[in-house]
């Protein structure tokens, strides 16, 4: 590989780095200006002035706030995410297996819902306009405007009550058998991709149709290729660009936006983590946890862009 | 019932003959299905709990920030699994008794003020200790302390001294309290080794179960402990596990699934519903919870009496009941006691009243509307609750102006805060609990801001006194001024409203609280 292409590439991740900085202020000053401060979030009816006074002393309340973000953003770095007020449990041990289930679930998710959106937006292509092409875009559509609740439930009344074919909830833990979790995720991966499904397949869609109008697509066709010989060989590798765009957009809802199928499904994630903790105001959970969904969202998008780079000719071989 | 009948379902019962042929025989001797199905379910009762198995309980109130500490219990979900491995020092029983555990009994001097617990021989902790009058001690004083930030905080405050000696443990209380059993019932005096001072949140303690698996918000396991004092009456199966389901519709999905064997807060508007799900049985009872809409009888406009009046006559009792609780509770009477409580006396019940309503609300000399501020978290169905005094008042010419707070932070910023309100009362066990925390003058919780010198005088008064009639005449009078003057409006009862699925057998209805007073994992069994 070229060094300029190495060169894009540091760069981008040197932009990620920076801007995740840039969000790690935005966080530690949007909860520093919440109402109240920590102390008295954990004192709450009971709060006597001593007591907060006592309080704040003991949680270094009292430095300037630009001592305290360092001071925050120095444990981050060494992994030291600081202690959960409300439960007293440390928060990285805490967050670390709930990392992981979400990921888990995005994971299986993701891996039916990519490949199934691209491969119905090619066949969506292939007959554009024609019966099959609607008939996948109106289901596709449909499935993602129907609110997330709605799908799930749908499928828990089916697949669970009805049926009894898996688990109306999805509670995995540790040390279970990994045929049971996948049982176990069964409903809440099929309602993620169903959510997901159709913004992928309708830009995969999109932007194969829009490489298929120009000069070099109509020569293959001219040769005599079959028509899916043309999207697979020609089309496809020139629209895969904004195509990874968008799976990374999903992917990271995937991640971070999950919260109403663990809800539903009963799901041990970040999510409902994120929900317990920001109800109660345990601040420095709330802080972790949207440091790391930030943390998520910047890594993808340079995954998106780094991949976008690589595809693309035109920037591998600048002028 | 013929002896053939009765002699086969009992060798059913005892696992000798399937249900099938039972009910073939049963059919043989021209009974129907569904009569014969009875008489099977009630010789299993009758033989018994049957041990071994996994139940399950899938139940709204837990979350990531839950602890094991006992101190800090709150919601249902560490309630339910803290009994299933707390043991307590006396418990409620399901007929309003009290029921001893670790105490073997309980005296008290002719005064009320020192009590002595005996402490009972052989009660094992899980770690393979004794239970000692030392530990209980220490449960009880570390549940005095302020930096316990214990629940029970409130009540153990009275208690000025706690000493140990040999097998007895004895209280000293500041001043008398006949009620001092029952303070000693709450669910967050579980007993732990030198009282949890230790590790507050081990998870250790006598109950039927042993604490196995511990992940807050998500799921909490236990297995049978088997040195348990009274294993033949609790810990029928072999594990039990608590899964914290918040939302109401994968609650009764699991239930119906059969992924859990029971859930609680079952929706009044769904009951009907799921009552119709084969093998789903509703358990629903009378309970001392209630909804109320909240006035600050020390803030203007509600620190008129004739306003607070105009308001409790304007609310239509029997339609707010049958509409919003479907007629799963019962009707309410402006104060916080009902017949769930011992010592209760029936006063004459409050009806809506348009006509007093406007008479009162000409009086009080108000003009213009009330702010009254609801939530979807008040209590469930309170906006709907909400609308419906809102419709009820406006025929009495009152206009209540209605403010929807959002549920996140409602209990911090608006009950206790704001002078009119919609909020929810658990209940206590004891009418002097239920006074003392939301009643006295002092009480942090006292939402009214109901402060009467003379009330509190009342309520001290019938603490100290023994005698019974004496003592229920005492509470009649305090409930009549709660009533009349207070800045309660307390519309309905609700009732605990729990499901159990198939096969599960040994459900006894328990007044106290929901699931069978949180009991329901280690007193029912499965069906074999």
């Amino acid at each position: 590989m070229s060094s300029p292409i190495l060169k894009l590439i540091a760069q981008r991740i040197a932009l990620g780095i920076l801007l995740l900085l840039a969000i790690s202020v935005l966080i530690f000053a949007g909860t520093q200006i919440l109402p109240g401060d920590v102390a008295q979030a954990i004192l709450g009816q009971s709060a006597t002035p001593e007591s907060l006074a006592n309080l704040r002393e003991q949680l270094g309340l009292n430095d300037p706030a630009y001592v305290r973000y360092f001071h925050w953003l120095g444990g981050v770095l060494t992994g030291d995410l600081g202690t959960a007020m409300s439960s007293g449990q440390d928060i990285a041990t805490s967050i670390k297996g709930r990392l992981w289930n979400t990921l888990f679930l995005a994971f299986w998710a993701a891996i039916v819902a990519v490949p199934l959106a691209i491969i119905l937006g090619l066949i969506a292509v292939r007959y554009r306009n024609g019966w099959v092409d609607k008939l996948i875009s109106g289901l596709a559509l449909a499935s993602t405007s129907f609110p997330e609740f709605f799908v799930g439930y749908l499928l828990v009344y089916f697949f669970a009550v009805h049926w009894q074919i898996f688990p109306a909830i999805s509670t995995v833990y540790d040390g279970m058998p990994f045929g049971e979790r996948m049982q176990a995720i069964a409903l809440p991966a099929a309602a993620l991709t169903l959510v997901v499904l159709a913004h992928m397949m309708r830009m995969t869609r999109a932007a194969i149709l829009n490489v298929m109008q120009s000069a070099y697509v109509e020569t293959a066709e001219l040769k005599g290729l079959s028509a899916f010989s043309v999207i697979r060989k020609h089309a496809f590798p020139n629209a895969i660009a904004p195509i990874i765009n968008v799976v990374m957009l999903n992917l990271a809802y995937l991640i971070v936006g999950v919260v109403v199928v663990e809800v539903i499904f009963v799901y041990p994630g970040m999510g409902q983590y994120l929900v317990d903790h920001v109800t109660k105001r345990d601040v420095p959970v709330v802080q972790a946890v949207g440091l790391i969904f930030a943390a998520v969202y910047i890594s993808l998008n340079i995954i998106a862009d780094i991949a976008a780079i690589v595809a693309n000719p035109r920037l591998r071989h600048p002028k | 019932m013929s002896n053939e009948l009765d002699y086969l379902s009992r060798r059913v019962a005892a696992g000798k003959l399937n249900r099938r042929d039972f009910l073939g025989r049963a059919a043989a001797l021209g009974v129907s299905a569904s009569f014969a199905n009875s008489l099977l379910s009630g010789a299993a009762r009758a033989a018994g709990p049957v041990k071994g198995g996994t139940l399950k309980a899938g139940l709204v109130g837990g979350e990531s920030t839950n602890s094991l500490d006992p101190a800090l219990m709150m919601t249902q979900v560490p309630f339910a699994f803290g009994k299933c491995w707390g043991e307590m020092i006396v418990e409620l029983s399901p007929d309003g008794k009290l029921e001893n555990r670790i105490a073997e009994e309980i005296g008290s001097s002719d005064d009320a003020k020192v009590w002595t617990l005996k402490i009972r021989d052989g009660v094992e902790f899980h770690n393979g200790k004794t239970v000692t009058a030392e530990d209980v001690a220490a449960t009880l004083e570390r549940h005095s302390d302020e930096k316990s930030k214990s629940g029970a905080l409130g009540y153990m405050k009275g208690i000025e001294t706690i000493k140990a000696s040999g097998k007895e443990v004895v209280l000293t209380l500041k001043e008398a309290n006949a009620d001092l059993p029952y303070l000693l019932s709450d669910y967050h005096l579980i007993v732990q080794p030198n009282g949890g001072k230790d590790k507050p949140d081990a998870g250790i303690s006598a109950g039927p179960y042993k604490v196995a698996t511990n992940e807050p918000g998500v799921r909490h396991g236990g297995e049978r402990f088997a040195n348990y004092w009274q294993g033949d009456k609790m810990g029928h199966a072999d594990q039990i596990e608590v899964i914290v389901i918040n939302d109401a519709t994968a609650r009764t999905a699991a239930l119906q699934g059969g992924q859990v064997n029971m859930i609680n807060r079952v929706e009044p508007k769904i009951v009907d519903l799921i009552k119709r799900v084969p093998g789903v049985t509703i358990r629903n009872h009378a309970g001392p919870g209630h909804y109320v809409f909240i006035m600050h009888c020390n803030t203007a406009p509600f620190d008129n009496n004739d306003l607070r009046m105009a308001l409790k006559l304007a609310i239509d009792r029997e339609e707010m009941l049958t509409k919003v609780l479907r007629g799963y509770g019962s009707l309410g009477n402006d104060f916080p006691i009902n017949s769930s409580y011992p010592l209760f006396t029936d006063i004459e019940q409050r009806k809506y009243d348009p006509d007093k309503a406007k008479f009162h609300y000409k009086k009080s000399g108000h003009d213009g509307t009330v702010l009254l501020r609801t939530s979807d978290v008040a209590f469930p169905g309170a906006v709907d609750a909400s609308q419906l005094f809102q419709q009820s008042a406006a025929k009495a010419g009152i206009k209540i102006e209605l403010k929807r707070e959002p549920g996140d932070g409602y209990w911090n910023e608006v009950w206790n805060k704001q002078p009119f309100c919609a909020s929810y009362w658990g209940g206590r066990s004891t009418q002097d609990q239920m006074y003392s925390t939301a009643y006295l003058s002092t009480a942090d919780w006292n939402d009214t801001r109901f402060k009467r010198p003379d009330f509190d005088k009342m309520v001290l008064a019938a603490r100290a006194e023994l005698d019974e009639a004496k003592r229920k005449q005492m509470y009649h009078d305090m409930a009549v001024m709660v009533r009349d003057e207070g800045g309660l409006i307390l519309p309905m009862f609700n009732q605990f409203i729990d499901a159990t699925g198939a096969k599960v057998d040994g459900w006894v209805d328990d007044p106290h609280q929901e699931l069978m007073n949180g009991y329901a994992l280690a007193k029912c069994w499965l069906q074999a």
